[in-house]
């Protein structure tokens, strides 16, 4: 059944490492990821090697139990991106690798069918027939209409790059999590609903039937019992029955542990006044009060439109009705949030896997910069800050950290089974076992593994998920970092393996498989869960939780030592729920033993901190020969990468600016877009409409880049323009044009410092006439020229305040401002300059005004220049002393030592500002002749 | 028009390098008054108090309680029984009542609106712990607000300025006279009697100012400018129509006239021990109290009336005017020796034209007055949209100049500041134990 991993697509790769092992080989650390699919003449950043899709996209795909796996819906949504991807098959693919448990059932010893609130599982798989990897995200959704009230969905991020997937891996995993909470709140919203109307039919119901009987049983004079009464009689216990079950679900489903939501701090999808929150809790203090009272009216109270309906003693075969759809069963609030978190996702993790993480060292190291980094950085990257820290992810993250280096103490051997003896316990496991099961002694015990198990799974989803595909190309995909270890030959693929050194992840191989119906996921277990004993022990985790009706968390409880070894874990695993199986009105759940699951059992923990009980490693089992061969061949160029992916950003950057050096000027500005669009970002093609305010976006970047390109080239005056803008004078764009004058204002604003922590102090549009406190708040302004008396006025007013501004008149091209004579501005604005694009000379800038931000930044926290060192000296030796330095030290000449006194004293002001205390804008100045600059 | 003296781009004397703009008034802003060493209080036509501290620019209270606009203003430094200093303000307002704040809490104490009409200028008169409201008449109040006496109704128009003079008396200006009361704190009760008027005024007048225990100056609309002796209220000396070239061709050879009344009015008045400057229409000028003569004058100082002038204490004067810009002068001594004629060059670098040729033109006629004064344009602050109404002088804390723009501008001597802000930075530093520095 592993018969046939694939390798075919591998192939090019063996060749091409005999190339590679001819010359030299570089120090690990220096050598550069290799395109995996690089021929010779191929174009290394063609994103579409051997897919059949043109760029990254999102699927959501459900597994429908009318049709089996369908795909519902694409982000974007635009055939053009899945071009000939068979997103059908893919479903099938990536649904039938579900590692969730979701167990829906009666769990024995329990009256009511049971809710549990399942934990998403996250996936890597690879189809490389296919040219596809994901990540796929599972999780099930709340259906009073389906089978076990489970409705499993899977949202997949799909990328041709399989890098991209693993080295994004948390970031993915993230911020699907972030979507999926928010679809899973809206769809516990609109299964309460479903079920409050449900319930009110069947009250409805329970009415008119006690009234047949009533009527039936005064009709009755014969004294025995008819076989219509009896069957009224059972008709009205089984809806009392199902009264109950409903009511029961619906305590359920509110009980959900909201406290979760707290605890993260995490609240993207609550409707902006907390209406719904606060209706939602609202709701559950309602019902938890109300359910003792008989009248169940005040439950529904809220929804007083509804009419019950009658049902029918026998509801229709589930395949007659039709199923709800995704939008259906979420509540349409929630349902846009998650799309636009989708969408979100979609744009946040274009572009090439280098890219992306380039941006994100960057970003990291600014983190690290805070005294100055809000001086010329995006507001919008450094308001990341504040959101991430309190996320979940984060947190997790650094258990992880702990997690890995705790589990690199004890290497744990890859654990390979075969699908065979996979699949045989699968299927020898006989249903009836829950109940012995439920009267085993140890129920605490193996609850605890279960926990640590999911836990486990939680704390290292980064790691890999195997999966086994029969006879297709479903493959397993390890991290990277497994894989560097792997080496190129075939026989030594085949020794177990262990995490490398260098890296940190743990590796605890999960194995899937498919069987060959398709029709269910077998498992998510690993290797332990097949051996009966395991699989005994671990199984009634889920059924020997303390009825949810005591458990005023809704959640889970774990034993106390558990949870004083996992204090802090458990805030993130502790809705770590295992459904049980229901018997629902209309499905056929019960009666077919392959439905049942086997329980989670995923990852393992060799440095078990409590001593429960721990499982041995498994040993390698040479059944997987060819699997791993399919690895150690798809791996293996990662092993020559040592993971130094941004250095792959270089070649990309210099070729793409040499392949458009000859444009002109003018074309640069559009056939360059395009074309470093088409090699990086792909940003330029699709406006995002769910988050139109993206402060400075790569677009705005590029944008602002070329623009400011042009006016380098095309006013002699660009550096004194500069000038003014670095150096805190306010400049003024006038214009009667607005179009041009906005082109100017977006070319000049990466010029322009920031005074806080906030948006740029630029105003690209102002038609009325400037005061003193625009050039306080402002420091880059688009001035309407008008004729009007209006106008006059305007003009009256940028004469009297001239000494505050400079004035760049775009209509009759001429600049007033201040003189400079330094050498900074060349070196940043050069009009000679190579730079083409509009992105490079962007970072450009970028780059010299971290230097210069740096400068400020010494000149600021040296002490000696701004005190005396002593109690006598005067305040002329620290002036000179500080001259000396900005001239000497810092190697500024003339204005130049302004700028930097300037962006000193925008440090100053930023960190002596009380948080939480406005400060007033200062408005600096000097007096300080104009000049008038004409073409 | 273009007598107005500019001065250009560059201004090295000039120290206000950086400025703050305070926001909060709705309109007008007319009134400023300093509470203390780094504090003061703003008021205008919106009837909205504000205090600021002087330093930051912090807005510290908002002090709402008048319906109307505030017609007058006065510091009421205190002293309780048990010491305790306690800084209030008092406010008069259109909706003719008085109210007493609190400036250390913001709180407002307590609201007299017995008057009849509206009070247009509050005095304090420390000495007698007592303060004086006048409008129609003139009242006379401890510091628990109660009315100790008050004067018979006297003008429709009421009282305009209120000084203090010796021997507790009091001089209010009512139209174009001058009256001068007596309070006498008898056992019985207090009491404020009229004891003389002075008539010499052809005009209303508009600012009085006290320079010293014996002499206060009062100045009208029609450009006169009396010297009052303070002990028996006798002229002293009058510099009527003083701008005239005719009287004084020896130092103001070139002033021309213009005689709208507008234009020669006595706006403010300030003085130091030896002078008293006078906001004449849109001109400045100095008048020496020992040589009873203008000794220099800027007749063009701004654009349009000058509304508010003050002197430093570093010879020099800021003016400040409806034209919306507020000036620096300097009182410049220059030793005029024949053997030295001033080189032009040197004025008309700072576009010192005109003042330069008068000031040679007079120096040649006046060569037997060892010394001769001018005024020089040292620097101009330009913020304000409209007229600057008043300012304050805050010593190196800066200067606050108040507008018909609804703002009010904190001026600042930007590397004072900057210094400020490094000491700070490196208090701050020394607190946080470098613990956010990763050097």
């Amino acid at each position: 059944m592993i018969s046939a991993p694939d390798v075919v697509a591998f192939t090019k790769e063996e060749e091409f490492e005999d190339e590679l092992c001819s010359e030299p080989p570089l120090p690990e650390e220096y050598s550069v990821p290799l395109f995996p699919f690089a021929g010779p003449g191929a174009n290394p950043w063609s994103k579409v090697a051997s897919s059949k899709f043109t760029r990254d996209f999102i699927l959501i795909s459900e597994f429908s139990e009318q049709v089996g796996p369908q795909p519902l819906l694409t982000i974007p949504d635009d055939a053009k991106v899945s071009g000939t991807f068979d997103l059908n098959y893919f479903s099938l693919r990536i649904m039938s690798v579900d590692y969730q448990a979701s167990f829906v059932g009666h769990p024995p010893g329990c009256a009511y069918p049971k809710l549990n609130f399942v934990e998403d599982s996250k996936v890597v798989l690879g189809d490389s027939k296919e040219g596809a990897f994901a990540y796929v995200h599972h999780l099930t959704l709340y259906d009073l209409e389906a089978r076990g009230f489970v409705r499993p969905f899977c949202m997949a991020y799909i990328s041709a790059d399989e890098h991209k997937i693993m080295q994004q891996f948390q970031e993915l995993s993230a911020e699907f999590s972030k979507a999926s909470e928010c679809l899973k709140t809206g769809n516990r919203k609109a299964f309460a609903s479903e079920l409050e109307k449900k319930l009110k039919d069947l009250d409805y119901t329970r009415t008119v039937l006690h009234n047949e009987t009533e009527i039936q049983k005064k009709s009755n004079d014969k004294g025995y019992y008819t076989t219509q009464a009896i069957e009224k009689a059972n008709e009205l216990a089984s809806v009392e029955k199902s009264i109950i079950e409903h009511q029961d679900l619906l305590k359920q489903i509110r009980s959900y542990p909201y406290r979760r939501l707290k605890d993260s701090d995490f609240h993207p999808y609550e409707p902006e006044c907390g209406l719904d929150q606060a209706h939602v809790s609202c709701d559950q203090d309602l019902t938890t009060s109300d359910l003792a009272e008989p009248g169940e009216m005040h439950l529904y109270a809220h929804v007083p439109s509804y009419t019950p309906k009658l049902i029918k003693a026998k509801s229709a075969k589930c395949f007659d009705k039709k199923l709800k759809t995704l939008e259906e069963l979420c509540d349409i609030y929630f349902f846009t949030q998650t799309l636009d978190q989708l969408h979100h996702i979609e744009r946040t993790f274009r572009g090439d896997v280098c890219y992306l993480l380039t941006n994100q060292i960057s970003r990291a190291l600014l983190k690290q910069q805070s005294l100055t980094n809000f001086l010329f950085e995006d507001a919008s990257l450094l308001d990341e800050k504040a959101p991430e820290k309190p996320y979940r992810g984060c947190q997790r993250f650094s258990q992880d950290a702990v997690n890995r280096k705790c589990l690199e103490e004890s290497p744990a051997p890859r654990v390979v089974i075969s699908l065979g003896s996979y699949k045989s316990s699968v299927e020898c496991v006989p249903i009836k076992m829950e109940q012995e099961i439920e009267d085993s002694q140890e129920p605490k015990m193996t609850e605890s593994i279960t926990f640590e198990h999911q836990e486990n799974l939680d704390y290292l989803d980064a790691d890999i998920k195997g999966s086994i595909s029969s006879g297709e190309s479903i493959e397993v995909l390890g991290t990277e970092k497994s894989a560097s270890v792997l080496t190129k030959s075939e026989s030594q693929a085949s020794l177990p393996i262990s995490p490398s050194p260098q890296v940190g992840r743990s590796k605890v191989g999960s194995r899937r498989t498919v069987s060959e119906d398709s029709i269910e996921v077998l498992s998510t277990c690993p290797s332990e869960s097949l051996i009966p004993e395991d699989f005994k022990a671990s199984y009634p985790s889920a059924i020997n939780e303390e009825p949810y009706a005591d458990d005023e968390e809704g959640g889970l409880r774990f034993s106390p030592k558990l949870n004083l070894d996992n204090a802090d874990e458990q805030e993130g695993s502790s809705k770590q729920e295992n459904l049980l199986q229901v018997d629902s009105a209309c499905c056929i759940g019960k009666e077919s033993p392959t439905f049942l699951e086997p329980l989670p059992d995923l990852g393992q923990k060799h440095c078990d901190e409590d001593g429960v009980v721990s499982i041995p490693p498994q040993p390698y089992r040479p059944a997987e020969q060819g699997l791993h061969g399919t690895f150690a061949g798809y791996h293996s160029h990662d092993s020559v990468s040592g993971g130094l992916l941004p250095y792959e950003l270089d070649p990309r950057y210099l070729a793409g600016s040499r392949d458009v050096s000859k444009t002109s000027l003018d074309e640069c500005s559009d056939s360059t877009s395009y074309i470093s669009s088409a090699a990086s970002t792909c940003s330029d093609r699709t406006p995002s409409p769910a988050h139109p305010v993206i402060p400075v976006n790569e677009r705005h970047k590029k944008k602002a880049g070329q623009n400011a390109l042009r006016f380098i080239r095309q006013y002699p005056f660009a550096h004194p323009a500069i000038y003014s803008l670095l150096s805190g004078r306010t400049l003024i764009v006038l214009g009667e044009d607005e179009a041009i004058v906005k082109k100017l204002v977006t070319a000049l604003s990466i010029f322009v410092p920031n005074c806080g922590v906030f948006a740029k102090p630029v105003k690209h549009w102002v038609t009325s006439p400037l005061h003193i406190v625009d050039f306080q708040k402002w420091k880059l302004i688009g001035l309407q020229r008008m004729v009007s008396p209006a106008g006059v006025n305007m003009l009256h007013a940028l004469s009297r305040y001239s000494r505050y501004i400079s004035i760049l008149d775009a209509d009759s091209k001429t600049l007033r401002c201040p003189l400079y004579k330094g050498t900074l501005v060349s070196r940043l604005a050069d009009h000679r300059t190579q730079i083409k694009r509009g992105s490079t000379y962007y970072m450009h800038v970028q780059s010299i005004l971290t230097q210069l931000c740096s400068k400020a930044f010494l000149f600021t926290f040296c002490h000696h220049l701004h005190l005396p060192i002593s109690e006598r000296e005067s305040e002329e030796s620290v002036v000179s002393r500080r001259m000396n330095f900005l001239k000497i030290h810092l190697g500024l000449v003339n204005e130049d030592i302004k700028i930097v006194q300037y962006l000193a004293e925008l440090l100053k002001l930023q960190y002596i500002q009380e948080p939480g205390q406005g400060v007033n804008p200062l408005l600096r100045f000097d007096y300080v002749p104009s000049f008038l600059y004409k073409i | 028009k273009s007598s107005v003296q500019t001065i250009g781009e560059e201004q090295i004397q000039n120290p206000y390098t950086e400025l703050l703009v305070l926001k909060g008034h709705q309109d007008i802003v007319r009134f400023l008054v300093q509470i203390d060493d780094c504090r003061f209080a703003s008021a205008g036509d919106d009837g909205i108090i504000f205090l600021w501290n002087a330093q930051t620019g912090e807005k510290l209270f908002e002090l709402h309680g008048h319906a109307h606009k505030i017609t007058a203003i006065a510091p009421f430094y205190s002293s309780d029984a048990s010491g305790e200093n306690n800084q209030l303000i008092l406010t008069a307002s259109a909706d003719r009542t008085v109210i007493v704040w609190d400036c250390s809490s913001g709180k407002q104490i307590q609201k007299v609106s017995c008057f009849h009409s509206t009070v247009k200028c509050l005095t304090v008169l420390q000495r007698l712990d007592v303060w004086l409201s006048g409008g129609s008449d003139l009242c006379v109040w401890n510091r628990k607000l109660d009315l100790l006496c008050k004067t018979s109704h006297l003008t429709d128009a009421g009282i305009s300025a209120l000084v203090e003079l010796p021997k507790n008396c009091v001089v209010a200006a009512v139209g174009k006279e001058l009256i001068i009361f007596r309070l006498i704190d008898r056992p019985e009760g207090w009491n404020v009697l009229e004891v003389k008027r002075l008539v010499d005024h052809q005009d209303n007048i508009l600012s009085l100012v006290s320079v010293n225990d014996l002499t206060f100056v009062t100045g009208s609309h029609v450009g006169e400018l009396i010297v009052w002796d303070a002990l028996d209220w006798t002229k002293q000396a009058s510099e009527c129509k003083f701008w005239d070239s005719s009287l004084h061709t020896d130092a103001q050879p070139e002033i021309k006239l213009s005689q709208s009344p507008n234009e020669t009015s006595v706006q403010h008045l300030t003085s130091d021990e030896e002078c008293v400057f006078a906001a004449v229409g849109k001109g400045i000028y100095v008048y020496s109290l020992q040589m009873k003569r203008v000794i220099a004058c800027q007749k063009t100082a701004h654009d349009s009336s000058v509304l508010h002038i003050a002197k430093l204490p570093n010879r020099q004067l800021i003016s400040c005017s409806e034209d919306g810009s507020v000036r620096i002068w300097e009182l410049r001594e220059k030793q005029q020796l024949p053997a030295e004629p001033v080189p032009t060059g040197f004025f008309n670098m700072w576009g010192f034209g005109r003042a330069n040729k008068q000031a040679n033109q007079a120096a040649k006629k006046t060569q037997e007055n060892t010394t001769m004064y001018f005024l020089e344009l040292v620097g101009d602050l330009i913020g304000h949209s409209s007229a600057v109404q008043m300012f304050l002088y805050f010593g190196e804390l800066g200067l606050a100049t108040c507008s018909a723009d609804h703002l009010v501008i904190l001026w600042k001597d930007g590397e004072r500041e900057s210094r400020l802000r490094s000491v700070t930075l490196f208090q701050k530093l020394a607190q946080n134990g470098g613990s956010q520095l990763k050097f």
